[in-house]
């Protein structure tokens, strides 16, 4: 903090954080809606009840100190250089190629997700705990495929009931008495966590099948990086881009069993249609591996193989970003044309790794993820580090029962569902579409979860108007292999509208670069 | 690498070099049709343009009769027509974006900004699009990623592929765009020698910017079998066939050393090479122009079909 710089001293908690003498334009005032209903919220003295959200960047009217150099940054850079840095960070995006493609709606099939390049910042401590609390998750999990794939613990301890898992769709019976190379099934855990407070994360789902979105955390940094160079000489920001090096390492140590020499891994898309497409690419591109499709992959003998210009060429790993029922039309989906007929079988004989393995799916399912603490103590041994959001399982009456009572309060989830869709947020949310809600729960209760409406916290953010608090959340990434690493740093998606809870980048969300701060 | 990483690559050359060509093709049947009239009556100068580019038939039954404006709209915008400079340029673009990484910034810049260019032409009013225009846009856009990939790629197999795509096209590019001629003299043969023929002949060197080249290789009068020696057998001319045929058999043998290993597909390609070497211009009019142009097409379109077998396929053991 600069000394005898004025300061917004009694800046309300959820209002703006330009500085009173800051050349930015004054941010309009939150507006003071009387929902939504959040866990903790103060009522002001209208009555209405004012979101008490934590701001990461002020506490107490105090700059935090991750943020402290942001301070000047922000004041120095009036509204046209702003938007001119803007104009450029998507200019870059444009060339380089970051876009996700949406086809079949019409417009530029070339979408950019909206990038904020205010970043959002973690102080090393808070990042050291997290980062423990991370490994430890994406171990339990780990541990619990193993298990439920083998001799199932865990279901014979009654701890987890046993329908959940081999009832559940996400289960994969050729996967049953398989175990993958060094025991691991989910290579890449993305695990979803958003914060309430200084020391408050809760853990809002885990992906263990193959999140994506890493290639904004590298690019995100990668540009900030172009066009801020000295954010980055002031502060010392631990760097991500090794990202690419350790996934390949990570993969490279689960070789299978059969392979005896330097292994060739490929990354496997559904093609050059998928919204994800550039993420496959950027990927490979950067771990200097292939990127292939179904079509590019064979099974012949004990192996798979791809087909090169040279003949084919011997596959000992593959990073597939294609869902389970499209990998081998002979085991699953019969009429996929995206996956490779014959795998499953190389597979299971150890003659080639699939990352994630089939499978894996079954333990970031939203109804396993309640008994995740479970597996933490069950498997490790340990109290688990980060917290879940307490959950409602709508399949079980009493929970069904006080959901039912509380539906403007909480945030209704699909099972199954992901990408913000398919879901109520209550406090957000008109009489009408809760009652329609209503309806589909009490049709189906067991397809639904709900959980209190949590106090997301906000990071300032770019906005029209100047500079507002925005709520966000953060995907880290661990990889598992010989090792349980993760890169310093993730992608911090932010939702754009004021007082939108929901940062899906198909709901209107944007990214940020996250910053982990040197000790 | 892999068999479709070479199968775009391929393609995104052939496609611009395609997109060339349609353009060229249009110029030269506009230039034609600025001829006065000679009271004969029949006028199948863009009949002949469709026919060479072996369009005829799905111009036909979308439009029916040849009319220079929808013609002008059939070559250059007509999704409908997979030749037209709006279906190549699209389809090389979407090669690329499939095999982005393994391009430089600097060729997907040029095929990017060619595709986003198109895509503001397209939604131009139709009268403001005058042929010149498009023409000279369709040059400039193809020489542009063509510059890029010269100056840029990586000289590995990759560029093999995209070169061998590119000289394939354009031998067949240059032998359709000359069979326009045949075309054009079908159906009055005794126009051979006359004035419109002579104008006829140096409006293809015009089309295919090689007035100039030719003046300096040849001087004196345009004849027939200047221009034909020109772009059939002149290894000078970068368009010729001959030095069409040299650039395949070039960026063949490359790879062939590269790989350790030959296919039919060198073969062949030495063999037309071989031929064309032997061939004086007195041959080609023996055999009949058009004759000895299509079978040269066809020769090509072998060599191609080899070219897939051996390399883009993915079935080679």
């Amino acid at each position: 903090m600069v000394p005898g710089r004025a300061k917004a001293a009694a800046l309300p908690e959820t209002c703006a954080t330009a500085t009173a003498a800051g050349p930015l334009q004054p941010v309009r005032a939150v507006k003071l809606v009387p929902l939504p209903l959040y866990w903790s919220h103060v009522v002001n003295e209208t009555g209405n009840i004012v979101p008490d959200h934590f701001n990461e960047m002020f506490a107490d009217g105090q700059v935090r100190p991750p943020y402290a150099r942001l301070e000047d940054w922000v004041a120095a850079m009036p509204a046209e250089l702003r938007s001119l840095k803007q104009t450029e960070a998507e200019a870059l995006f444009r060339r380089i190629g970051i876009t996700f493609a949406v086809y079949g709606e019409g417009g530029d099939p070339d979408r950019l997700i909206p990038f904020c390049m205010f970043p959002r910042v973690f102080s090393n401590s808070e990042w050291r705990r997290l980062e423990r609390g991370i490994r430890q998750r994406a171990r339990a999990l780990n541990a619990f495929l193993v298990d439920v794939y083998g001799r199932g613990e865990i279901l014979r301890a009654g701890l987890i009931p046993a329908a959940l898992v081999h009832r559940n769709a996400a289960f994969e019976k050729a996967a049953v008495g398989f175990v993958p190379p060094r025991g691991v099934f989910s290579h890449v855990v993305g695990v979803d966590l958003v914060r309430t407070g200084p020391d408050e994360f809760f853990v809002l789902e885990d992906n263990c099948r193959t999140p994506s979105g890493v290639s904004y955390m590298l690019e995100n940094r990668e540009i900030m990086m172009r066009m801020f160079p000295a954010l980055f000489r002031e502060n010392r920001i631990e760097p991500v881009d090794h990202y690419p090096s350790a996934l390949r390492r990570t993969l490279a140590s689960v070789a299978p069993a059969k392979c005896d020499r330097d292994p060739t891994i490929v990354i496997l898309t559904p093609g050059h249609f998928n919204s994800a497409y550039y993420e496959h690419s950027f990927l490979a591109d950067l771990m200097g591996v292939e990127l292939v499709e179904g079509q590019d992959l064979f099974v012949e003998g004990e192996y798979v193989w791809m087909r090169t210009t040279e003949g084919p060429k011997r596959v000992d790993v593959i990073y597939r970003r294609i869902d389970d029922a499209y990998l081998d039309p002979l085991c699953f989906r019969p009429d996929s044309m995206l996956g490779v007929p014959g795998l499953m079988d190389v597979y299971r004989s150890g003659g080639v790794t699939i990352a994630s393995a089939p499978g894996a799916g079954v333990a970031d399912d939203k109804a396993i993820y309640t008994f995740v603490p479970e597996m933490i103590r069950f498997y490790l041994g340990e109290e688990p580090i980060l917290k879940n959001v307490p959950t409602w399982q709508c399949g079980k009456a009493d929970d069904l029962k006080y959901v039912l009572e509380r539906l403007p309060e909480l945030v209704v989830k699909e099972v199954h569902g992901s990408g913000g869709y398919g879901m109520l947020v209550g406090p957000a949310a008109t009489a009408e579409q809760v009652a329609a809600f209503r309806d589909r729960i009490v049709a189906n209760p067991g397809n639904y979860i709900a959980q209190p409406t949590l106090a997301l916290s906000t990071c300032p953010t770019f906005v029209e108007q100047g500079i507002a608090p925005r709520h966000v959340d953060l995907r880290p990434y661990c990889l598992v292999g010989e090792r349980v690493e993760l890169v310093p740093g993730g992608l911090t998606r932010v939702a754009l509208k004021e007082g939108c809870l929901v940062v899906n980048s198909s709901q209107g969300g944007g990214v940020k670069d996250t910053w982990v701060l040197a000790e | 690498m892999l068999s479709r990483t070479a199968d775009n690559l391929y393609w995104i050359a052939r496609y611009m070099e395609r997109a060339e060509t349609a353009a060229r093709l249009l110029e030269v049947g506009a230039r034609i049709a600025l001829l006065p009239d000679d009271g004969h009556g029949y006028r199948s100068e863009w009949d002949s343009v469709l026919r060479a580019s072996g369009t005829a038939d799905g111009f036909a039954r979308k439009y029916g009769d040849p009319v220079q404006r929808n013609i002008e709209s059939y070559l250059f915008l007509d999704r409908d027509n997979p030749s037209s400079v709006a279906s190549c340029v699209t389809a090389a673009r979407e090669n690329a974006r499939i095999v982005r990484t393994g391009l430089t910034t600097q060729v997907w810049d040029a095929l990017n900004s060619g595709f986003q260019e198109m895509r503001e032409l397209e939604r131009s009013p139709r009268s403001e699009l005058d042929l010149g225009r498009l023409v000279d846009w369709t040059r400039r856009q193809t020489a542009m990623v063509r510059g890029a990939i010269d100056a840029t790629q990586l000289r590995n197999d990759g560029y093999d592929f995209l070169n061998i795509g590119h000289y394939l096209e354009r031998a067949d590019s240059t032998a359709r765009l000359l069979d326009v001629k045949y075309y054009v003299l079908l159906p009055r043969a005794d126009f051979v020698g006359s004035g419109l023929d002579n104008y006829q002949w140096s409006t293809l060197l015009r089309a295919l910017s090689a007035h100039r080249a030719f003046h300096w290789a040849y001087g004196g009068e345009v004849t027939a079998a200047k221009i034909a020696h020109f772009l059939i057998l002149n290894p000078q001319s970068p368009r010729s066939l001959l030095a069409a045929v040299q650039g395949l058999n070039a960026h063949l043998d490359r790879l062939a050393r590269g790989y350790g290993r030959s296919t039919p597909a060198q073969t062949r390609a030495r063999a037309l090479l071989g031929e064309l070497a032997e061939t004086r211009v007195e041959d080609v009019f023996e055999e009949g122009l058009h004759d000895f142009l299509t079978r040269f097409i066809r020769e090509v379109a072998g060599i191609g079909a080899l070219v897939h077998e051996a390399y883009l396929s993915g079935d080679v053991r």
